[in-house]
């Protein structure tokens, strides 16, 4: 009875001991990882810092005036006015549509895969 | 102790008097002996136990407790650098609508360990080649002095210079990373940012510390490590800046002007939307302050804060408006305008001959200074200075920016009758255009105090100055300023300006006032039926050319120009125009309904 409780208890030991040095082990690995995502978090973070600022460098209002100037021929940007205020009643709104058929006999526009059913239930096959 | 001994003589003879074994009472007395021994040692042993249990027991627990408390506590993330004494972090600074105004931006530092250098007279003579502005030969002789071990070469690099330097070679020359404060948009509100420069500098990193502006003024917040994440949000709007800037700048090229400012505020709330000032400089290149020469003719100069001048009639509508809220005029009542005024040996003069006697209206739309002079005369001085003082024209303006700490307007030594009477019509007082904008304000939104301020969310409305009925009537009288008076060139269709000129002739250093040197100012807000916006312009010695003959007058110079940015911005900030005939009506409602 004696042995057999002190075998026990040398075999609970080694299998905590194995439990103890795979903990161990899985936390120096995690923390090795956290080491190596912490510094790619800053890398990024330094890189979207520098992104902004270029951003906002690109922005800036001098150079905005500049292209606005360069490319007049084309854009026709002029400073915002007051005549460029409108009211709602200045949308407009499309008429509304009487016969429903109308639209249909104009077609539809389909997007995406159409997918073809044989006439007798046969094989389903895709068309692209 | 006493021993009990193992054959009692009573007991002994007492037992052979009865024929029993004296033995057996020794051996009882040896068992109770042994047994006391016994007795005694476990006790010793418990006592032991007790004690080792307690010691383990106690031992547990702090060990347990200790485990509970990492537990318990928050896991945090061990930074990387986080050791280093110098943090370089700086918060970002934003406009009202989070575009970037100052941001960081890592770049490298150059120095050198001669220790590890190989060829450093050759490392010299590269790095001169590369830098135009390095003296190769000082170099050499840093690089080759035995008793220097480091050398700070450069303290920014370009990644172009970075290559060149990595290419001599030179395992000696070292880069450190550095964060570079960067303002992207220029010389914009440059004079609201300020700049930063280096402070203590390490090799792996170097503080940036603020110099001027909100730069210095929030330095402590900017580099505070719990709010580094939290950008810091300006009430200036980086499209209206740009877009005041552009008008102001060409307006000071036509006008050719010494400088200009520009202030653009929430009526309000007190918030600058817009703070220019003309000439201006590149934060991101700060020059050094100026030796030598006037410090206000300095780029660095902010005219808008720093500058206290006296701004001549602008300073008329707060003469009236007190007079009105006490209850002396009405804007109907006639006030006499005989020029010119004689007080002692001073003379008092207007622009031009109004007749014997104008409206109350009539005086601030055409600019009287002798009426304004005489409603001074019956305010007395001790009134004036105290309603002067409620607005705050006696002390600086606590705007957000290093610059204020030191400005203050000049005040009369005596404030005598005689120099109540000329700052009623803007002489003898100096005011900032910002602290003017703030006490427009005040005029328009109903009579409340209000406190310019730059950071967003931090403004509001403070004590009553006048009444509303006040307020309406000035609203009147200051649209019709620009509708029939000085300032009809402000006369935006739909935007229903409403202001003031001044036209003040420049004091010279050496006492007395120019004759041809004018700082022209308009003060004004929009729409003038609820006015939301104050505007300031100011230009410093304009001179019209257009006409037959030099013009100087704020009427022809700082007008139009305040016209052209109401023009421009008004539609920015989602003002719609509105017809004129309403606008005007609603003015006059107002009016009446106060009376």
């Amino acid at each position: 009875m004696r042995s057999a409780l002190f075998l026990l208890s040398v075999v609970a030991m080694i299998a905590m001991a194995f439990w103890a040095y795979r903990e161990n082990h899985n936390t120096r690995q995690a923390m090795a990882e956290r080491t190596a995502l912490t510094r790619e978090i800053a890398s990024l973070t330094e890189a979207i810092s520098v992104q902004r600022a270029e951003w906002a460098y690109l922005n800036r209002p001098d150079r905005l005036r500049e292209l606005v100037i360069l490319n007049f021929d084309r854009l026709l940007l002029l400073p915002m006015g007051a005549q460029q205020f409108g009211s709602v009643t200045q949308v407009v709104y499309p008429e509304p549509i009487s016969d429903p058929a109308e639209l249909l006999d104009e077609g539809i526009e389909v997007f995406g895969a159409i997918e073809h059913v044989a006439e007798f239930g046969a094989n389903e096959e895709q068309l692209p | 102790m006493i021993r009990t001994p193992l054959r009692p003589l009573a007991r002994i003879l007492q037992a052979r008097a009865q024929g029993e074994n004296p033995d057996h009472i020794e051996r009882e007395n040896l068992r109770l002996r042994v047994e006391a021994a016994r007795e005694k040692s476990r006790k010793r042993a418990e006592s032991r136990l007790l004690v080792m249990a307690m010691l383990f027991l106690g031992g547990f627990v702090l060990i347990g407790a200790q485990m509970a408390l990492q537990a318990a506590t928050e896991p945090m993330q061990v930074q990387r650098g986080a050791v280093e004494a110098i943090s370089s972090e700086r918060a970002e600074i934003l406009d009202r609508q989070g575009r970037i105004l100052a941001t960081n931006l890592t770049t490298h530092a150059l120095y050198a360990e001669t220790r590890h250098m190989i060829d450093p007279v050759r490392a010299a003579q590269e790095l001169g080649r590369i830098f135009d502005d390095v003296d190769a030969a000082q170099l050499e002789r840093q690089f080759t002095d035995p008793n220097r071990r480091f050398v700070w070469v450069r303290p920014r690099l370009s990644p172009e210079q970075r290559q060149a330097v990595h290419d001599i070679g030179e395992p000696g020359l070292m880069f450190g990373p550095r964060k570079m404060r960067l303002y992207p948009n220029g010389s914009l509100a440059a004079h609201v940012l300020g700049g930063a420069s280096f402070g203590e500098q390490g090799v792996r990193a170097a503080e940036i510390i603020g110099v001027a502006g909100v730069e210095h003024h929030y330095d402590e917040r900017l580099r505070d490590p719990a709010l580094v994440d939290q950008p810091l949000s300006l009430t200036i709007d980086l499209t209206l800046q740009a877009v005041v800037t552009e008008v102001l700048s060409s307006g000071v090229r036509m006008l050719n002007a010494r400088g200009a400012s520009a202030v653009l505020m929430d009526s309000r709330s007190g918030e600058v939307l817009v703070l220019a000032s003309l000439p201006d400089f590149d934060p991101n290149l700060r020059p050094p302050p100026p030796t030598e020469g006037e410090p206000a003719d300095s780029v660095l100069f902010n005219r808008a804060v720093q500058g206290y001048y006296e701004l001549g009639s602008v300073m008329k509508s707060f003469t009236v408006a007190q007079a009105l809220d006490e209850g002396m005029i009405t804007p109907e009542t006639m006030l006499d305008t005989r020029t010119p005024m004689q007080v002692g040996r001073f003379r008092i003069s207007d622009f031009r001959n109004y007749g014997p006697q104008l409206s109350t209206t009539d005086v601030i739309v055409r600019s009287s200074n002798v009426a304004t002079a005489r409603l001074a005369q019956r305010i007395g001085a001790e009134s004036q200075r105290a309603f002067l003082d409620q607005l705050g024209f006696l002390e600086g303006v606590p705007i957000e920016l290093a610059e204020t700490r030191r400005a203050r307007p000049l005040l009369p030594g005596n404030w005598s009758e005689l120099s109540a009477m000329t700052i009623s019509y803007g002489h003898g007082l100096s005011t900032s255009p910002l602290q003017l904008a703030s006490g427009y304000a005040t005029l328009v939104n109903g009579g409340y105090r209000v406190q310019p301020t730059l950071e967003k969310g931090q403004g509001g409305m403070g004590a009553r100055v006048i009444s509303e009925r006040t307020s309406a009537q000035l609203r009147y009288m200051l649209h019709q300023v620009v509708e029939r008076g000085t300032a009809s060139f402000a006369r935006i269709p739909g935007y229903g300006v409403g202001g003031k000129t001044g036209s003040a002739d420049k004091p010279r250093s050496t006492g007395g006032y120019y004759e041809n040197k004018v700082l022209a100012t308009f003060a004004g807000a929009f729409p003038m039926d609820d006015p939301r916006y104050v505007l300031i312009v100011t230009l410093d010695e304009p001179v019209d050319t257009t006409g037959s003959e030099a013009r100087r007058t704020a009427g022809w110079t700082a007008v139009p120009v305040a016209g052209e940015i109401v023009r421009r911005v008004a539609p920015l900030m989602g003002l719609e125009p509105r017809p004129v005939a309403e606008i005007d009506l609603a003015v006059r409602n107002a009016l009446t309904a106060a009376r």
